[in-house]
């Protein structure tokens, strides 16, 4: 594994700090139609972090243009399939909130905003990776394929 | 609001002490699972090593197994008869059920006659690794002295 195939590992925790903050936002709206809006931006996020990886999302790009600078070189880079595979648990958590909500059951987005926190601000603070912890459990159930 | 508020509070804390908990577990020390005996770790292409081997669990999706992996190796480099054997959970998904393994990274350390002797999961430090390894040394010497009594 190259060094230039890796990311700055602080740029994902920075990232689930941003997206933390606005999930917190999100428990403190309640089961409203505001709430379910920022939910639904924050699903959008965690997508195109699905599909560019944590350092395509806008969090990414925020890290890379104004906190990477003030930072001193990273002293190991990442692997950035871990984090990428954990914005995949956060939009499929992030998703069921939303969908539920849009078929009326608003409840469901600070349920699903509540579960999302959790992991995002455990990735931020201490540098778990909720989603990684759990990969092997879902793989030996058969929820996830190689 | 106030209910919503409340409920954040709680949510922080819960979160908070789940972290505290989580990091206080990182690459503990643990005795061996009650696994069943004989495991073939030649046939799952694992190679042990003279005296005891890291038998290293690892995924694609984990970070923690690749600070885990560069400790463990450098144990290995500089202690002889040990031995450090990295596989992906994926290629050995029934021997990871086997062995009731649950999270990556999870390190078994296997002494030269393939049993277990202790398990570590998360990662793991130099010190933690040299405290296993100690482990398998006391237990070494124990089986010799019932041996020679």
């Amino acid at each position: 594994m190259s060094a230039s195939k890796g990311i700055d590992p602080r740029g994902p925790r920075v990232g689930a700090g941003i997206t933390a903050v606005l999930l917190a936002s999100v428990v403190l709206l309640g089961a409203s139609t505001a709430g379910l809006w920022l939910l639904t931006f924050i699903m959008l996020s965690f997508l195109l972090g699905t599909l560019r990886g944590t350092e395509g999302s806008w969090q990414g790009m925020l890290f890379k243009r104004f906190v990477r600078p003030r930072l001193s070189p990273p002293t190991e880079m990442e692997d950035r399939r871990p984090p990428r595979f954990a914005q995949g648990v956060g939009l499929f958590v992030t998703a069921v909130g939303v969908i539920l909500g849009f078929f009326g059951l608003l409840p469901a987005v600070p349920i699903a905003a509540a579960v999302a926190f959790v992991a995002a601000a455990l990735n931020a603070v201490v540098g778990l990776c909720l989603g990684c912890e759990l990969y092997l459990l879902m793989r030996r159930t058969g929820l996830v394929k190689a | 609001m106030l209910g919503q508020v409340i409920a954040l509070v709680v949510l922080v804390l819960g979160t908070a002490a789940l972290g505290v908990w989580w990091s206080a577990r990182q690459g503990a020390v643990r005795g061996p699972r009650a696994t069943p005996a004989g495991i073939d770790w030649a046939s799952s292409g694992i190679a042990l090593a003279d005296r005891v081997t890291f038998v290293q669990f690892s995924a694609e999706v984990c970070a923690a197994c690749r600070s885990t992996s560069r400790v463990l190796g450098g144990i290995t480099g500089s202690s002889s008869g040990v031995g450090h054997r990295e596989v992906l959970v994926d290629d050995h998904l029934e021997l990871v059920r086997t062995l009731g393994v649950l999270r990556t990274p999870t390190v078994l350390v296997v002494d030269g006659g393939g049993r277990e002797v202790a398990r570590m999961s998360g990662a793991v430090s130099d010190t933690q690794a040299r405290q296993a390894l100690n482990r398998v040394t006391t237990a070494v010497a124990e089986a010799d002295g019932e041996g020679q009594s």
